[in-house]
């Protein structure tokens, strides 16, 4: 589903991403975990389109597609979702109307007729059960006033609501108690499937107690320097990330 | 005699007009010699004309202007306009009051709409007793002119305790075939603890000549009186409007305006509101998209002279193409006028690198026991929320138009009738189109 070669971006001239190696298929769950600084978010700003970074070297093959050359709202009509770290509030546009716009166009782009509106209150009101999101933040404009945890809650409803191929959640523990944690990590469990793919990134292996990855792959100063099963997060969660310091420049 | 015509300025042929048609308009001859002396001595105002700088309503007063106020309008063509299902109409037409045009039938107790002329010759107190009291010709050459110079309009009164539930709605229509410049004047005098809304409009009808409209209403809000009032002005581009209007409150009222302005090559709004006695409320709202070659001034005063009074305005405005808007927002806080409330707020977002906007706030404050505040924004539409809205799958345009109905939904949502809150959205969308 995804092929990441070789992948060198920079921002203001300064490189971030140093030749980044990834393989994804259909189904799969990936953690990227690494320390501050090592490039996760920019790996997830350079995936969903950030125009503020420049790809200077290699590729991403999206569905045999190069992912490179399409537009940020390309991508995410062939399906890429990202979760903001930090999400942004929107005042003035209610999450059902952003919604119904998005999915508006999403659809026009794949040559499919408008949802119904019967339909999409409908879908709305299912996917705001799957994801445990109070009714009342649904109908509120876009994250604005939320606290921490809706505002990443909203992120999973709108992924729900969007049903991409490929899922990006970029930090998407940071900031939450345990509670809220497992709401969202819920969440995002019940819209895993054989067809589609997520990949978590994050700083603690907390969250991978909730959702299971089949991979696992350590950032480290802009390049992935390992990568394993599941049981590497907890490996890296009790020696630190000093250890693979440590073994990287040994 | 054509030649002496064509070469003679805005301010002689407006002087001439003056003189060979005053005996026939209505009402008091000295009135409107003295009106007339005022604009005499201000003239048109030109760049010079600090409160007029940034719009050149002299330019655009060059060339031949026709003065006559034929009736061209068929129902057919005033039905679209009548945006509001359920509300009293009164139809101006080149400032005259047409009452075959107008939806006056069954109106309520308490509730009188008749023409200016009629109002003066039916000897109305209220109108004689209100009537060109609060809109002082010194202080503006358009308020000078619209008083020596106005042939009609609407009188409007709500009598003592009266509350009118369905809007009262004044068309202002342009129909005229040749260049023409109006005077229409309304005076609206809601009396104590009655209540009203009140929408005037202001539109042409598809022509090649260039309307200038100078429109000036007065509005007295009595005390323990509500009003809301709205002004939606869309007057497409051989639209000129100089609209002038001069409110005043008394004690305990509450008044609401918004002035929404859609399209138009050129528009002045002087909005001045005069809080008269104790414990008023006035709101000022207003909204201007402007475009293309469009240049949107608004100027408003909020005059608080006695305590104890709150007042809240804020404008916003998107700005595109070459446009200018300008909002110049004074706040006065007399010297009598202790425990004053008084919030200013004007936001642009400025789509284009050629508009304009000149924004300038001016506080002046004699009293020591006030709060008061301002503030004014210009900014571009922001980038990390396009992008956020493109990341779901929302294209550039649609994201930005998002953001910009946003951004104008803080005015919008103000307005507390449901069928004109939608009539101005949709208004809103087509001009983002």
């Amino acid at each position: 589903m995804l092929s990441i070669k070789n992948l060198h971006a920079s921002i203001d001239g300064k490189e971030i991403l140093k030749g980044i190696n990834l393989e994804i298929k259909v189904g799969e769950v990936h953690a990227i975990m690494g320390p501050n600084g090592s490039g996760k978010s920019t790996l997830a700003a350079v995936l969903a389109g950030r125009s503020e970074y420049d790809v200077t070297e290699g590729e991403i093959i999206y569905n045999g597609e190069n992912l490179l050359e399409l537009e940020a709202e390309d991508r995410a009509r062939e399906g890429v979702f990202l979760a903001f770290q930090y999400p942004i509030e929107i005042p003035g546009v209610s999450n059902i109307n952003f919604l119904k716009t998005a999915i508006g166009e999403i659809r026009a782009y794949k040559g499919l007729d408008p949802m119904k509106a019967k339909d999409f209150l409908m879908m709305l009101k299912e996917k705001q059960k799957l994801v445990e999101i109070d009714r009342a933040l649904v109908s509120r404009s876009i994250n604005e006033g939320f606290s921490g945890g809706e505002k990443k809650r909203n992120e999973i409803f709108q992924m729900a609501m969007l049903e991409p191929k490929l899922s990006i959640l970029d930090e998407t523990d940071s900031g939450l108690d345990i509670d809220a944690l497992r709401i969202v990590a819920n969440g995002v469990n019940k819209l895993k499937s054989k067809e589609n793919a997520t990949i978590i990134i994050t700083h603690y292996q907390r969250l991978l107690d909730y959702i299971i990855p089949d991979f696992v792959h350590i950032l480290h100063n802009g390049k992935i320097v390992k990568s394993g099963l599941k049981e590497l997060a907890l490996e890296l969660e009790e020696k630190g990330y000093d250890f693979i310091k440590e073994e990287v420049e040994a | 005699m054509e030649t002496v015509i064509k070469t003679s300025t805005i301010k002689d042929k407006l002087i001439f007009e003056f003189e060979t048609s005053k005996l026939f308009l209505f009402g008091n001859t000295q009135l409107r010699d003295q009106a007339m002396e005022s604009f005499y001595k201000q003239g048109i105002p030109t760049r010079k004309h600090e409160a007029y700088k940034y719009i050149r309503v002299d330019l655009m007063l060059k060339g031949e202007f026709d003065f006559s106020t034929n009736k061209n309008c068929s129902d057919a063509q005033i039905e679209p306009l009548k945006f509001l299902k359920d509300a009293y109409v009164v139809v101006i037409e080149n400032g005259i009051f047409v009452e075959g045009l107008s939806n006056l039938q069954n109106l309520p107790e308490g509730l009188t709409i008749c023409s200016l002329v009629d109002a003066e010759k039916s000897n109305s107190p209220v109108f004689e007793k209100h009537y060109a009291q609060y809109a002082d010709v010194k202080t503006d050459p358009f308020i000078a002119l619209n008083t020596a110079m106005t042939k009609d309009g609407v009188f409007i009164h709500i009598a003592k305790n009266a509350i009118i539930e369905k809007p009262i709605h004044i068309i202002h229509i342009s129909t005229a075939f040749k260049n023409t410049i109006i005077h229409p004047r309304n005076l609206i005098v809601i009396d104590e603890n009655a209540q009203a809304k009140i929408i005037e409009s202001f539109e042409t009808m598809d022509s090649t000549a260039k309307i200038f409209s100078n429109a000036l209403t007065e509005i007295v809000v009595d005390k323990h009186a509500i009003v809301d009032h709205y002004k939606i002005q869309d007057e497409k581009e051989l639209g000129y409007l100089v609209n002038t209007t001069q409110v005043i409150q008394q004690k305990q009222s509450v008044f609401s305006t918004h002035t929404f302005t859609l399209s138009g090559s050129l528009v002045r709004n002087n909005l001045t509101v005069v809080l008269d006695d104790e414990h008023i409320e006035s709101h000022l709202n207003g909204l201007y998209l402007t475009a293309k070659n469009q240049v949107v001034d608004n100027h408003t005063v909020v005059d608080h002279r006695k305590p104890n009074c709150n007042s809240n305005e804020l404008y916003k405005g998107i700005i595109d193409g070459k446009s200018i808007a300008t909002f110049n927002g004074k706040i006065f806080v007399r010297e009598d006028a202790q425990k004053t409330n008084a919030f200013q707020s004007n936001k642009n977002i400025l789509l284009s690198e050629a508009g304009t906007i000149n924004t300038k706030p001016q506080l002046e404050i004699y009293a020591d026991d006030v709060k008061c505040s301002h503030g004014s924004t210009t900014g571009k539409l922001d980038e990390a929320k396009i992008f956020y809205l493109r990341a779901r799958g929302i294209g550039i345009i649609n994201a930005k138009k998002l953001l910009m109905h946003a951004f104008a939904s803080e005015v919008v949502n103000t307005i507390k009738i449901e069928a004109l809150r939608e009539y101005v959205e949709e208004k809103i969308s087509k001009t983002f189109e």
